[in-house]
């Protein structure tokens, strides 16, 4: 082959690749004007390091903690690492891959998803896939998003297609083409921040008015897998030296059952750690549930987020030794920033509610 | 492994690289490698199958030519001593033992085949399912009717002294198990194949992406055309669909078969064009054709040239043909002299049918292609009169009637491989007679079998740029060769198809790409 016609092949290949991957941009999902818990997770590598404090779970930290709230009262750094129906597998790896970035004091861990024993069990299998890629699709490429994806994938997606689908969107989102909206274009190289270091703000009220019945389980045992990966958290934040807190947050449904505390209590125990049902210190948090929900109780709105922060910070700060960072100008000036982006964010989005 | 899966082609792409790393007297090595673990990829239980056609081949072939050998040896040690009869009877003994052997391998492997292809009848697969005989649950050996019939046609050209019998056993194993040829052929002589296996091959720039360039050919064939129209072709087998519903069903099918086959062949022919093995073309433009036999000549080559090798030919010339031949000339004339023709052709169909599948709609679909075959060799001296008499051959209108013709008659025929149960299928096609349906063209019925508005648009677009594509091969030859001078219009035109194909191909979640369908025989 002559030299020329090397080149130009090499030129003619990577001009290829960069419009494929120009191609997949586009056709990604963007989660900015909808479904934006798609967008928490690779908003994190941009805020990565120097946060003392870890969230991984669901929506139940994502909409349920406030860290603008935690730094002003308490000088707390914290981010949090949700994304919606987080599955207990993929709290694991979002962990492991939080410690390639930076070592916090204490790694805060909602224990809801020990109800999900396997990607069978969270629901229909389309229902779970689509969850999956909205955690799964914005991690970074590394072991963890791999070993994240093998955990993750439904016994549907379960082939080479489906783990190559996840490294290369495209061969996932193909068919998108014909559904292409403005949004697409519109966020083709860059996205909005739509989060304030993972909290996604919620600014409607809906008060809980009526208790949600749900049927009693047959068996309220966690499963094993369940409890494996609780096992792999622990030794994970041992060995980083990193005290991991169980809590479960204070929504209302779906049910968190006695006898699952007692498990989680239990297992606290055994292992030292500290466990927190939240829902046991409503009244010292002071929600207010015909104020602080935006949706009859499964989450918290704003309002109730920033009560319950407030309480929590002070957990972190007394019970977990967190430092305050107020007094370091440099890193006040940076929390500022994120402050007056969040307030900004509040007054928008409370004259949206209020219209 | 699917040949349309990422696991494929990762597959291929690292065997590519290792196989033009490796030193060259090695490939053939790595390609045997490769090819069994693709095998045993399709599943671990399949292996005895081709492990004993593969077996039995080389004993067989081996056993023929120590006869063989020992015949020359012999033959050449009394050169002067041996009379021309004791020449020729030592001869017809070795011939006699050799057919032992030929035929017991023939035998043997035919009634695996046909064990296979039986289990995959319905009543069988239902007392296999009581547990009656669990191994019938086992589903059809990948490729076991390519690989049975390519290795059992070197078994009969070793029995012909037209190929030399391979020695070594391994380079026996790659030729019945050479992976692209294992999922939907084509079917290969030894002659022309082996050779090719065996050599080594450079790195040859030019072949290499040739042979990318026909795989993605075949991908956009495969998955933007056949797998796309595929589910309407499903609807339409529903019994509510007759007359010109099934005329339409004709049509889709016609389409699917030829994407899907044709697709499954060019990346075959493609990957084998990489590695820098040539292999025979499997299809030229059938639907080009005029008449049923220049069809045949061109659709499904290999299968027709084996048919033609090895069941047609010695049919008519056989004993018995040739006194029919006889008697049959003094009886009924001209029409006798054809007669065991026609009797080989009705062999030669009905086995092709059953190639197809056990079944009794594959046999009839046989009988009908024999039929008109025939009925069209007997009243070629009609048309040719009727063609005379009125220039109808030099007029390009009546060649575009003809093509058409034997398009709608062939699609006609090949319904019939979708209806197993063939009384179905004859009420379909008599409901052409009966019932003007006209309206399901535009009262929105295209519009209930699975298929969008913007899918009945792709599939447009895609066979008008397949007949396009056939049109420029047809008159000017091969594309890509035409493209040679062109190089950037070439890289555009590479990448428009490899966006098209990853944009608009049927595949990941949410569509249920079919598998060849030819997979299935």
């Amino acid at each position: 082959m002559k030299k020329k016609s090397k080149i130009l092949l090499c030129a003619a290949v990577l001009v290829c690749l960069a419009l494929l991957w120009l191609l997949q941009a586009l056709l990604v999902p963007k989660y900015m004007t909808r479904s934006k818990e798609g967008a928490l997770i690779g908003e994190y590598y941009a805020n990565a390091g120097g946060n003392d404090v870890i969230f991984i779970g669901d929506c139940e930290v994502y909409e349920n903690f406030s860290p603008i709230t935690l730094w002003e009262q308490y000088g707390i750094t914290s981010y949090i690492r949700g994304s919606a129906q987080q599955t207990i597998w993929q709290s694991y790896y979002l962990m492991e891959e939080t410690f390639r970035y930076e070592t916090p004091r204490v790694m805060v861990f909602n224990v809801l998803s020990m109800k999900y024993d396997t990607p069978q069990s969270t629901g229909s299998s389309e229902q779970r896939e689509a969850y999956n890629r909205m955690t799964l699709d914005t991690m970074r490429w590394s072991s963890a998003k791999w070993n994240a994806i093998q955990a993750s994938m439904t016994q549907e997606e379960r082939s080479w297609e489906g783990e190559f689908s996840y490294l290369f969107p495209l061969l996932r989102y193909h068919s998108r083409w014909s559904q292409l909206e403005k949004e697409d274009f519109q966020y083709l190289l860059h996205r909005d921040v739509v989060s304030d270091n993972g909290y996604l703000m919620q600014t409607g009220v809906k008060p809980y008015t009526t208790p949600h019945a749900e049927r009693p389980l047959v068996d309220y045992t966690f499963g094993e897998n369940s409890y494996a990966y609780l096992d792999k958290m622990v030794q994970l934040c041992e060995s980083y030296g990193t005290q991991l807190v169980l809590i479960k947050a204070p929504s209302l449904y779906p049910t968190w059952w006695e006898q699952w505390d007692a498990q989680i209590q239990d297992y606290a125990d055994a292992h030292n750690l500290l466990y927190l049902n939240l829902l046991e210190y409503q009244e010292e948090i002071g929600l207010d549930w015909s104020a602080d929900t935006y949706d009859t109780g499964l989450h918290l709105n704003v309002y109730g987020a920033e009560k319950l922060s407030a309480f929590f910070g002070k957990i972190l700060s007394e019970q977990c030794g967190v430092p305050d960072h107020r007094g370091d100008a440099q890193i006040s000036a940076l929390w500022q920033n994120k402050a007056d982006t969040y307030y900004a964010r509040k007054e928008a989005m409370e004259a949206q509610t209020t219209n | 492994m699917q040949i349309v899966s990422v696991s494929f082609l990762l597959f291929a792409a690292l065997l590519l690289i290792a196989y033009y790393l490796i030193p060259r007297k090695g490939q053939w090595l790595l390609l045997l490698a490769a090819s069994y673990l693709f095998y045993l990829w399709a599943g671990v239980e399949y292996l005895a199958f081709i492990l004993f056609t593969t077996l039995t081949t080389y004993g067989a072939t081996m056993l023929m030519d120590r006869n063989l050998r020992k015949q020359a040896g012999f033959l050449a040690e009394n050169k002067e001593s041996l009379t021309r009869e004791q020449r020729k009877s030592y001869k017809a003994g070795v011939k006699k033992t050799n057919r032992v052997f030929l035929v017991l391998c023939l035998v043997m492997n035919f009634t695996i085949l046909g064990l296979c292809k039986a289990c995959l009848v319905d009543p069988l697969r239902t007392a296999a399912g009581s547990g009656t005989f669990s191994f019938l649950t086992l589903g059809l050996p990948l490729g076991i009717s390519f690989y049975m019939f390519q290795s059992m046609g070197y078994v009969v050209d070793v029995y012909r002294e037209t190929a030399k019998a391979e020695r070594n056993p391994l380079k026996i194993a790659l030729f019945v198990s050479f992976f692209p040829q294992l999922v939907q052929g084509p079917i290969s002589k030894f002659g022309q194949l082996a050779p090719q296996l065996y050599a080594p091959h450079p790195f040859d720039g030019r072949q290499v992406s040739f042979g990318l360039q026909r795989m993605l050919w075949g991908y956009f064939k495969k998955l933007v055309i056949a797998d796309r129209i595929a589910a309407a072709v499903i609807a339409l087998r529903a019994p509510e669909y007759t007359g010109v519903s099934f005329l339409v069903l004709t049509v889709f099918y016609a389409v699917q078969i030829y994407g899907d086959f044709t697709g499954g062949i060019d990346v075959t022919v493609g990957l084998a064009q990489a590695l820098g093995i040539t292999m025979p073309e499997n299809f030229i433009r059938p639907y080009f054709s005029k008449n049923i036999a220049e069809y045949w000549r061109r659709w499904h080559i290999s299968l027709g040239e084996w048919m033609k090798d090895y069941i047609f030919y010695p049919i008519s010339v056989s004993q018995p043909m040739l006194k029919l031949s006889k008697s049959a000339r003094k009886k009924l004339g001209n029409f006798g002299k054809r007669l065991p023709v026609y009797v080989a052709s009705v062999a030669t169909w009905f086995v092709t049918g059953i190639w197809h599948g056990l079944t009794p709609n594959f046999v009839v679909w046989g009988m009908l292609n024999c039929f008109v075959i025939v009925v069209s060799e007997e009243l070629s001296p009609l048309y040719e009169r009727f063609h005379n008499r009125f220039h109808l051959k030099e007029k390009r209108w009546y060649g575009g009637f003809e093509i058409l013709r034997m398009f709608l008659l062939m699609n006609l025929i090949r319904a019939c491989d979708l209806f197993p149960h063939v009384g179905n299928y004859f009420v379909r096609l008599g409901s052409l007679f009966t019932t003007f349906n006209f309206h399901i063209l535009w009262d929105g019925t295209l519009m209930k079998l699975g298929l969008t508005g913007l899918d009945y648009g792709i599939l447009a677009g895609g066979c008008a740029l397949m007949l396009a594509v056939s049109l420029v091969q047809e008159k000017k030859g091969n594309v890509r060769e035409l493209l040679q001078g062109s190089t950037a219009l070439r890289y555009c035109l590479i990448f428009l198809l490899l966006v098209i194909v990853l944009l608009m191909g049927s595949y990941g979640i949410g569509y249920n790409a079919s598998s060849f369908i030819y997979t299935g025989f």
